[in-house]
């Protein structure tokens, strides 16, 4: 819980980034727009991590979502532009139920956030960033060794699938 | 554990992730389509095969004292060791099971693979590797590592369902499933993560301590997690209604792929769940229970309706294979302790499943046969079998009563472990709702029996079997009508496969 107003101010700000830019990502009728929406709801996830002390986690989103993902996202739509260009309408004849079904889970979802009373994490969690990256790696070639090494194969097949998927055929 | 232990241990998986690599790495190597097109398959096999020796080798090594064995690598920062996968008898029931059905898939696609893609290598590799990571699956104890696996097994089927890419519905195929599955793994990660924010642990084990150990407020999120992990694993095994994707992915994917989907990720989706349920959430039978009942009475009961109108085999055999994943939810449903009764709702499931997969996976094998000659599945194209391969046709009516339920067959074996359980559990409702529905579908597959053997062939020409095909479907077919007759041995697997579950009851 953010206790001194400059973090509930700081709080505000990003939420209303994260949500705000999600928000662009559904309803704006231009693809492009709701791809630079989404950079800035990732954004605003950046600064929660860096709230919570998440550093290195910041830095993380910071270079595979925005560096990455979108930037990406942004090609494949400069690049077909032919077939994305079109202005189109994000709303359908069951946006009603869609709508029953969000709210639905948004109460629900209070609900448990309202009532569960969260452990909060010990000190012990709570180390030095630099200890704390260290303490990262070791785990993950340690007790998580195992999908880590899953993690990769993971990696290969996605790359010959999209290879499979997607180059031209030769005869 | 050192490393030596674990590499012993994970044998089974690596062997058959290094035969996935090499059927790529000769794919590339060897020239000429002819050589490549006659041994693939082959060396896919042999794969298989040396896979089934190292599960039968690592066997015996399965947790003793009715705890299972887990498998860690060094300490965790609190000092414990976190465990990732464990080594129990449901683990290496689902690696026998994983075995069988790519030893059958792989024999079968053969002659469907040469004539319908290029890449026919690759094929073999993503189908090696869709079921390394159903032994993952099976044998995760983790939430990081269950995860993992299942979006594994999701990717790999996303591809091989669009493998057919001049066909526009198999991209289409792929395309709703792979909408449809990113929003099921999204759901079920948000459930995962509800558990992890209440126990800060991901180990199932860990979580049931947790759980019973800390605030009872938890119950408010215990059973919201639970809808959300149901979504995910729901999808994998097309529980209504987590099933609109099923009937497209299975109509427009290669067929040999449909085999694989309609029995390997249902397989998955059972084992994950069992475990989940069993060991993370003992505490909270009362919630889930009546849950797992609704789902599986309207599943049930949806997959057999819809499947009265279908025209085209593959779809057809979607909604029967719906059907019949509502029939094994009962045996989870009602599951009992374990105790001197013969079931315990645990070890049907298990029954059925592994019935359910040599009747699934060999009306496929005909289906594949008969697409291979005349290059559609509709039912008219089975009209007058009985005369142009009389041998398909015998085959294929045993699989069908085995779907049915009606003995001989294993399916009939299954059938009464788990609606069995339902009336030890007092959930009559459940086995009668049960046994409407085995009625019911007597309708749509007596309509594939007719035609087999009453309909007038169009073409009255024999069709020609692959010798290979041939004998995937001889060893179903005695298998299913092995199971019920010489039951004893299967009975005694699935009932020690389960009994370091059922044990903690």
């Amino acid at each position: 819980m953010p206790t001194n107003v400059v973090q509930i101010v700081v709080f505000a700000i990003l939420t209303l980034m994260t949500l705000g830019g999600g928000l662009g990502v559904v309803s704006s009728r231009n693809l492009f727009h709701g791809a630079l929406f989404l950079v800035l709801s990732f954004a605003g996830v950046v600064g929660y991590y860096v709230l919570l002390d998440a550093g290195f986690l910041a830095a993380v989103q910071l270079l595979i979502y925005i560096g990455a993902i979108a930037i990406l996202i942004l090609f494949a739509i400069m690049l077909s532009r032919g077939l994305m260009s079109q202005r189109q309408s994000q709303r359908n004849e069951q946006w009603w139920i869609a709508l029953l079904v969000v709210v639905l889970t948004f109460v629900v979802l209070a609900v448990v956030l309202w009532q569960v009373d969260w452990p909060v994490a010990s000190d012990q969690a709570l180390a030095s960033p630099s200890v704390a990256i260290s303490q990262l790696g070791q785990e993950l070639l340690g007790p998580y060794v195992i999908p880590f090494e899953v993690a990769s194969v993971l990696l290969l097949v996605a790359l010959v699938g999209a290879v499979i998927l997607a180059r031209e055929t030769e005869t | 554990m050192t490393l030596n232990q674990l590499l012993t241990l994970l044998l089974p998986e690596i062997v058959l992730t290094v035969a996935a690599f090499v059927v790529l790495g000769l794919d590339l190597i060897w020239r000429g389509d002819e050589v490549r097109g006659r041994w693939l398959p082959w060396v896919a096999f042999l794969g298989v095969l040396l896979t089934l020796v190292a599960t039968i080798a690592v066997w015996p090594m399965a947790g003793v004292g009715g705890r299972p064995l887990a498998l860690t690598v060094g300490q965790g920062f609190g000092g414990d060791a976190i465990p990732m996968m464990a080594l129990d008898g449901l683990a290496l029931f689902f690696k026998l099971f994983t075995v069988l059905v790519l030893l059958i898939v792989t024999l079968s696609a053969g002659e469907y693979v040469q004539t319908h893609t290029p890449f026919r290598g690759e094929f073999y590799a993503l189908m090696l590797l869709a079921g390394l990571s159903i032994m993952l699956a099976s044998a995760a104890t983790n939430l990081v590592m269950i995860y993992l696996a299942i979006e594994f097994l999701s990717i790999t089927s996303y591809v091989l369902t669009g493998y057919l890419r001049d066909d526009p519905r198999s991209t289409e195929a792929a395309i709703k499933y792979f909408i449809y599955g990113a929003g099921a793994s999204a759901v079920m990660l948000y459930g995962f993560s509800l558990l992890y924010g209440a126990t800060g642990t991901t180990d199932l084990a860990a979580i049931a301590t947790a759980l019973t150990a800390g605030s009872t407020t938890v119950r408010w999120l215990v059973f919201p997690a639970t809808i959300m992990a149901l979504a995910g694993l729901g999808f994998k095994i097309a529980l209504v209604p987590f099933h609109q994707w099923s009937p497209d992915a299975y109509e427009g994917a290669p067929t040999p792929v449909t085999a694989f989907l309609s029995v390997g990720p249902k397989a998955a989706g059972f084992a994950v769940l069992m475990r989940l349920l069993l060991t993370a959430l003992p505490g909270f039978q009362v919630d889930w229970v009546g849950v797992l009942a609704g789902v599986a009475i309207i599943t049930m009961s949806l997959g057999n309706l819809v499947a009265l109108r279908q025209t085209n085999v593959k779809r057809l055999l979607a909604y029967s294979s719906i059907a019949q994943a509502g029939y094994m939810l009962i045996g989870l449903a009602a599951l009992a302790p374990l105790s001197e009764s013969w079931t315990t709702g645990l070890n049907g499931l298990l029954l059925y499943l592994f019935a359910y997969l040599f009747t699934n996976l060999g009306a496929f094998a005909i289906v594949i046969a008969v697409e291979n000659r005349t290059g559609s599945a509709q039912i008219s194209d089975f009209a007058g079998l009985i005369r142009r391969a009389p041998f398909l046709a015998v085959a294929m009516f045993i699989f069908l009563l085995s779907l049915i339920g009606i003995p001989p067959t294993g399916g009939f074996l299954g059938k009464l472990f788990v609606f069995g359980a339902a009336i030890q559990q007092r959930m009559i409702l459940l086995a009668v709702v049960g046994i409407i529905n085995s009625v019911v579908s007597v309708y749509y597959y007596y309509a594939i029996i007719r035609e087999m053997f009453f309909g007038q062939a169009g073409d009255a020409e024999s069709i020609p079997v692959t010798p290979s095909l041939k004998l995937v479907v001889g060893v179903n077919a005695v298998m299913v009508l092995a199971i019920a007759l010489y039951a004893e041995p299967f009975i005694r697997l699935a009932t020690e496969s389960v009994q370091m579950l059922a044990a903690k009851f």
